[in-house]
């Protein structure tokens, strides 16, 4: 039942952006100019700054994933299809989890596009460790969905949302990008330092794990009136 | 509680006069001489700050589940307090830092942390004042996000090579390492805890009156 739940709003996510596909071009578009930003800031005479490329892909991943968050509930506030939903006789985690997915599905096809691009453009050998590399968004992109999906959630009701979403959201998932970005740029040195990426991997997984308990623990009160 | 209060507005008041004599007549530090003596204000501030966090996420869980107006008037009163707190560190240890470091301000991962769980709890009360109604319950979840950093940054410099002192450093000083400064830090230490619980309870005394007036309002609308 639970799974089945998640996955039918998981699959309703999907029909309704495979319709307009909104929320999935406005998010990539949005992080590539994200990274052209950057590179007014990070590139000097023609090279771009020692480092830079790790940042600038977390930020981005970040930036634009805020604005798919927003998009997203937007749609579920804006025909009260959130309310009906909740009125449903699902269990309400389940729900929880199927936007989780929705919104790691977004970020995770962004990422396919960005972390290519920004390893072309500023000269960075994202790929000189493709597993860890993997692992190391797949842990981040999830601490920064599970948190921002709950906020996102719960910011539906109330007022000047659009301001209060990245307000709560950037200094409760600041560690995570900061691990995210220690562990990559672990991986862009030259010989790649893999002990110190798997750390930064684990404390990133210790992340998902307290930062989804409490949002699965919290979802349900937090949705009742 | 009204009948602690002035018993524990002496006390406050007491302690808060003895510390500027006990903290001139501790002894100086060898390496940082006087400057080391912020060490009695800034430790006890992030005491408070861990008190008033413990009371605003313990009282945002309550809210959360039971739905208790009291628990979210105290939450409240933690979340400022915390911000309070949190403030005076985060300026008091600059102030050390730049003699012991050399700069203002250091990115290593206890400050950056300590920041971090400072805007939290400050955007718990943004959300709380412009999120409209029902921002009492996001507020209440924020607070817990940020309790459970707390734990984290108290320990990050264990955990992590940092330029800041270890958590190793009160409990050693407390078993005599400096002789002469354990009684005058426990006494700082004793003063700003209270201190922060005192202006919780004003502060809860504050919420549940204008709790109190709203449901006047209301009763009044309604009649």
């Amino acid at each position: 039942m639970f799974l089945r739940t998640a996955l039918l709003v998981l699959r309703k996510d999907a029909a309704i952006e495979a319709k307009s596909w909104e929320v999935l071009t406005t998010t990539v578009f949005f992080a590539v100019s994200a990274v052209l930003v950057f590179s007014f800031a990070f590139v000097k005479e023609g090279e771009p700054l020692e480092d830079a490329a790790a940042g600038i892909l977390w930020i981005a991943v970040a930036f634009s994933g805020t604005l798919a968050l927003g998009r997203t509930f937007e749609r579920e506030r804006y025909a009260e299809t959130l309310r009906a939903l909740l009125l449903g006789p699902a269990p309400r985690p389940a729900l929880y989890v199927g936007k989780l997915l929705g919104i790691l599905a977004v970020l995770g096809i962004a990422e396919l596009l960005l972390t290519p691009l920004v390893a072309l453009l500023f000269h960075a050998a994202l790929f000189a460790r493709p597993g860890l590399m993997a692992a190391l968004l797949v842990t981040g992109t999830t601490g920064f969905g599970c948190v921002g999906t709950l906020f996102a959630a719960m910011l539906v009701r109330a007022r000047s949302r659009d301001v209060l979403l990245p307000i709560l959201l950037y200094p409760i998932t600041i560690p995570v990008i900061i691990a995210g970005v220690r562990g990559t740029s672990a991986l862009l040195a030259s010989p790649p330092d893999e002990a110190t990426a798997v750390m930064w991997i684990g404390i990133l997984t210790a992340f998902d794990v307290v930062f989804v308990t409490l949002a699965l623990w919290t979802f349900e009160p937090l949705m009742t009136d | 509680m009204k009948k602690l209060f002035v018993p524990l507005v002496v006390t406050v008041a007491a302690l808060f006069v003895a510390a500027p004599y006990m903290i001139a007549q501790a002894p100086y530090e060898s390496t940082m001489g006087l400057v080391q003596k912020i060490f009695y204000f800034h430790v006890p501030s992030w005491m408070a700050m861990y008190t008033a966090i413990a009371v605003c996420a313990i009282s945002s869980a309550v809210f959360l589940f039971k739905n208790n107006k009291t628990a979210d008037a105290y939450a409240v009163a933690g979340a400022e307090v915390a911000v309070l707190f949190g403030l005076m560190g985060l300026v008091s240890g600059p102030l050390w830092g730049r003699k012991a470091w050399g700069v203002w301000w250091q990115w290593d991962v206890r400050l950056t942390t300590a920041l971090l769980m400072e805007l939290i709890f400050i955007a718990c009360l943004l959300v709380r004042k412009y999120g409209g109604p029902g921002s009492e319950k996001l507020a209440a979840a924020t607070a817990l996000f940020g309790g459970a950093t707390a734990p984290f940054v108290y320990k990050s410099v264990d955990i992590w090579r940092t330029v800041h002192p270890k958590t190793s450093v009160v409990p050693e000083l407390l078993k005599g390492s400096m002789p002469g400064s354990g009684l005058p830090f426990a006494l700082s230490a004793i003063g700003f805890v209270l201190l922060a619980t005192l202006l919780m309870m004003v502060r809860v005394a504050l919420a549940r009156r204008q709790m109190a007036l709203d449901e006047l309002y209301l009763d009044y609308e309604e009649s």
